[in-house]
């Protein structure tokens, strides 16, 4: 085989390669997405938001388990989010060029990409031992702990978008530095801002590895945040493991729920994420 | 685990660094800048806190375990709360096994979807095809746990797992590694699964910085003559080779602290085998199942010291990670 002749069979074979290595990566989304629907959408029935947890063999619902998540990702991003708001807020406006700003940048990056469990391991150590048992405080903290530097990241990267002719403008009307930060750059950045608390949700809303030892779980209905909490994936968690069937058949219901609830929400950061930046 | 947003965000740069107000001159001493300062300042303060009291945590848990077994914890594969022994030897080696099977499988796709994206694809498809890798990324852990066990363990234990023991089960000292049962559950499994999970995030980091070539490099090699695929393995790559090592490093902490997708295939056996269809453990199964279950102190506080390890093993990688991207992203600076 002559030189030219090589080099274009080597061009095809590694472009066909990359074609299927795509179609490789889009198929098991559509596998994935195919098996909820399939196991999941038949379970979805009114009772499902109707009826708590049930006892092997009885009819239910996860009702306890939705609400409960429901307000574990609340209560997570109202403590997460503000303190990611203004720790992004201080990156972007005082720390971009010193040493503790990039520090704070550098750990931030690192606590981004820590694995969940761990975040779990470290409440359970600072919350659940000291209080001595589960509860849906120690939950909710390790939820914002997950969200905080997703909100840091996002915030900083969108209140930087602002041209800093927009800061001078204001400061040379006379307004002192923090009104310029809260009344002009918020302002502007406000809707990227939302991106970021909109990632952070959709982020904590399927999390389980943290809430295994911190929320633990709940049977019952429950809204007292200082006990054992209900929550959507521990009962995934829990039911898919267990040998009965209509456990199960919950379990993919809540599989589905919670999956279509995070595309929903992630699709919707993307939107608003695309319509800030044109 | 992660959202759609996670891949996004790990891979932004920062914009090059303009002084800020505050540098700008507009420096002022009112009460109001002050507290402002402080209150933002303070929560900055709080993200090196939490890593800080991470480690801090873990160290403090850990002691008495670590003091009792001491270096012996990383080399003794006993895990026995019976007698109180315990070593992180399996768990460990589950680990680390699952993630390089990970990195094996999802670098080439991840190259290949970088490559297709920044190269290939025609303008209309290119975004489409970003969307959909990056759900991929956005669909929780659990649901991936779920699905391998219900849904791909019985077909990879009903066709692809005899067939690699027909065709490779024979080979000298690569047979090993597909001996034994198929039972669809196991490290294999959890290593491809987990291949899965970090393909998102390993294509998005070198989707980026293919996209940093110049132009002009880029361009004098197709005018030169270069195929595609020659443009893309003798210039794109070289150029961007910090990046990409970067971006699949920061997959590597990824896979090394995944939960609950490997908790559901693994198995949960603290053993070591060299066969792959073995079930197995990782730091992270190990955590997730016995945690609640621990009783007496030492046990507590050797899964602690689990933790302890993995947490340092993540926090290396991705340190080696950071570097290497924002080296990367030194150099692109450098050139404009």
């Amino acid at each position: 085989m002559n030189l030219y002749a090589r080099r274009r069979v080597v061009n095809w074979v590694g472009l066909t390669l990359s074609i299927l290595a795509t179609l490789f990566g889009l198929f098991w989304l559509f596998w994935l997405l195919w098996t909820l629907f399939g196991n999941g959408l038949q379970w979805i029935r009114p009772r499902l938001f109707l009826e708590s947890t049930p006892p092997p063999g009885a009819n239910g619902g996860l009702a306890n388990a939705i609400a409960g998540s429901v307000i574990l990702t609340i209560v997570g991003l109202g403590m997460g989010a503000p303190a990611g708001i203004l720790a992004g807020t201080y990156l972007a406006e005082f720390g971009r060029t010193s040493r503790f700003g990039w520090i704070v940048r550098f750990v931030n990056d690192i606590l981004l990409s820590a694995p969940s469990i761990i975040i779990g391991v470290f409440v359970y150590g600072l919350i659940v031992l000291r209080v001595g048992h589960f509860s849906g405080w120690a939950g909710a903290v390790a939820l914002a702990l997950i969200v905080l530097p997703v909100v840091v990241r996002t915030t900083e990267n969108m209140m930087r978008l602002v041209p800093d002719s927009l800061r001078e403008a204001a400061a040379a009307l006379g307004a002192p530095s923090w009104k310029v930060t809260i009344v002009i750059v918020y302002r502007s950045a406000l809707p990227g801002i939302m991106t970021g608390v909109l990632l952070g949700m959709a982020r904590i809303s399927g999390e389980t590895a943290p809430l295994l030892f911190t929320a633990l779980n709940n049977q019952f209905w429950s809204t007292d945040m200082s006990r054992p909490f209900p929550n959507l994936p521990a009962v995934i968690f829990q039911f898919a493991m267990s040998p009965y069937e209509d456990w199960q058949h919950l379990a993919w219901a809540g599989a589905l729920l919670i999956t279509v609830t995070i595309l929903v929400i992630s699709i919707a950061a993307r939107m608003l994420l695309r319509r800030t930046r044109s | 685990m992660s959202s759609l947003g996670a891949a996004k965000q790990e891979r932004e740069s920062e914009s090059p660094d303009a002084p800020g107000l505050s540098s700008v001159g507009v420096r002022s001493r009112s009460l109001g800048d002050r507290f402002f300062r402080g209150l933002t300042g303070f929560f900055a303060a709080l993200v090196l806190l939490s890593v800080f009291g991470i480690l801090v945590t873990l160290l403090a848990g850990s002691w008495p375990a670590l003091k009792l077994f001491g270096l012996k914890f990383l080399a003794s594969k006993e895990w026995n709360p019976v007698t109180g022994q315990f070593g992180a030897l399996a768990p460990l080696y589950g680990t680390v096994i699952t993630s390089l099977i990970a990195l094996l499988v999802g670098v080439p796709v991840s190259f290949g979807i970088a490559l297709v994206i920044t190269e290939l694809a025609p303008r209309w498809l290119k975004r489409p095809i970003g969307v959909a890798i990056e759900l991929l990324a956005a669909i929780p852990s659990i649901i991936y746990g779920m699905w391998g066990l219900f849904v791909f363990a019985p077909v990879f234990a009903a066709h692809l797992q005899p067939w690699l023991t027909n065709h490779l089960g024979s080979w000298p000292i690569l047979g090993l590694l597909f001996e034994g049962p198929p039972m669809g559950i196991g490290m294999l499994t959890a290593g491809l699964i987990l291949a899965i999970m970090i393909i998102p995030f390993m294509a998005a980091v070198m989707r980026d910085v293919f996209e940093t070539v110049p132009a002009t490099l880029r361009e004098s090699a197709y005018a030169l003559g270069c195929t595609t695929w020659e443009v893309v393995w003798r210039v794109v790559l070289p150029y961007t080779r910090v990046g990409v090592i970067g971006g699949i490093m920061l997959g590597l902490g990824r896979a090394l602290g995944e939960t609950m997708a490997v908790t559901f295939v693994i198995g949960n056996a603290h053993d070591v085998h060299l066969s792959l269809f073995m079930a197995g453990n990782t730091i992270s199964s190990t955590l997730a199942n016995e945690f609640t279950e621990a009783v007496t102190p030492l046990y507590t506080s050797s899964l602690l010291a689990l933790g302890l390890v993995l947490f340092v093993l993540t926090l290396i990688v991705l340190i080696a990670a950071r570097l290497m991207l924002m080296k990367m992203r030194a150099r692109e600076g450098e050139r404009t």
